[in-house]
């Protein structure tokens, strides 16, 4: 009967909608993996969410220039902070209707405090922030708040 | 000599400015305030004769994360108010900015949901600044020594936004539980993720 169920469940989830997004759900040892990525290039790493109006209306220059930079040494990192409660309900059909292409993932600990420190010591917990860096080369450079495009472009242009 | 003045008289204002900026931590003194609740009262701490100290929230009408604490801060007030500390909140936002945010919609806000504390206006945003505030809601634990309010805890009400029912860190809670048992309050300052105030522009 279990084994029933199993497969039951195995073919209503493989009819699933295709276009469903897939988004990958990270933790504190996730996100530590990112910071101390060994790759020889610029890291953008975007901290935002839905419910933050200024995150919303930078999201795009970010999403921009990812498929811009794609394959040419910046990386892009967009890290939702959109609560787990939400995901389904309001990140994923966002990232639909804006037709995100970006590497997003939602960060599923929400004890702020024990990892807020691990990004920069001096971000207080607003968003939008950014944090560029390339380990190879021990560049790092925290940015505290918004970006327009023309903003974000120098930004990589300086630190990459 | 005189470019040695100049640079110390530099480094003297950059510490200044620096100054200005930083936020209230535990063992500080806060300064007390007059602010305009939702029913048009000048209101000041010192004005609260039964109070031994407070639960100041900066909070707002429109931000998310605060929409998911408001329960848990009338909690809080209805746990520690007859206990000798009120919340006390106040929205800093600039309604040029947030229209949600108007002294207008605070009377909507405070009315719809029944608010038992006082929901002030810090139109000016000095209030906000002096403190050190930077999200909607980040709550500042004040008590009263010896005619004077110190700050006890600097932070967030508990470590899920999300879900408070399975929050397994109760910062604030913990800290006034400390202060009424007269302990040291263990973890005095907090990050968490919040709404940016909405500064003036300019």
């Amino acid at each position: 009967m279990k084994y029933l169920t199993a497969v039951i469940l195995t073919i209503i989830l493989g009819l699933a909608p295709l276009s469903a997004q897939e988004i990958e759900k990270i933790g504190i040892p996730d996100l530590e993996r990112i910071l101390a990525s060994p790759e020889n290039q610029l890291h953008v790493v975007n901290f935002w969410a839905t419910w933050c109006p200024p995150c919303v209306t930078e999201l795009p220059h970010f999403d921009k220039l990812a498929t811009e930079y794609r394959g040419k040494g910046v990386k892009f990192i967009l890290v939702s902070l959109d609560f787990p409660s939400q995901i389904d309900s309001k990140l994923i059909p966002f990232l639909e209707k804006n037709k995100i292409t970006a590497d997003v993932r939602v960060m599923t600990n929400l004890d702020y405090n024990s990892w807020i420190d691990k990004v920069d010591a001096g971000w207080q917990g607003n968003i939008p922030v950014t944090l560029f860096f390339n380990n190879a080369k021990k560049t790092r450079y925290f940015h505290p708040s918004e970006v327009t495009e023309k903003e974000l472009r120098e930004l990589i242009t300086r630190h990459k | 000599m005189k470019k040695y003045l100049f640079i110390t008289l530099a480094a003297l204002m950059m510490a200044g400015l620096l100054n200005a900026q930083s936020q209230y931590k535990a063992g500080d003194i806060a300064a007390d305030f007059k602010l305009t609740n939702v029913k048009g009262e000048m209101i000041s701490l010192a004005e609260y004769k039964d109070a031994d100290g407070f639960i100041v929230a900066f909070w707002c009408n429109t931000c998310p994360v605060v929409k998911k604490y408001d329960q848990r801060l009338q909690d809080l007030h209805a746990k520690y108010a007859p206990k000798g500390y009120p919340v006390v909140a106040i929205n800093p936002n600039d309604p040029a900015l947030s229209p949600g945010d108007s002294f207008e919609k605070m009377k909507e806000t405070a009315a719809n949901k029944n608010y038992s504390f006082d929901y002030l206006f810090d139109d000016t945003q000095e209030v906000a600044r002096r403190y050190g505030a930077t999200n909607t809601p980040h709550i500042y634990i004040l008590s009263w020594r010896d005619g004077k309010l110190v700050v006890e805890y600097v932070g967030a009400i508990d470590n899920n936004a999300d879900d408070g029912s399975v929050a397994d860190k109760k910062y604030a809670e913990d800290a006034l539980e400390s202060i009424l048992e007269g302990r040291p309050v263990k973890v005095a300052g907090t990050k968490a993720v919040g709404c940016t105030i909405k500064w003036k522009k300019g």
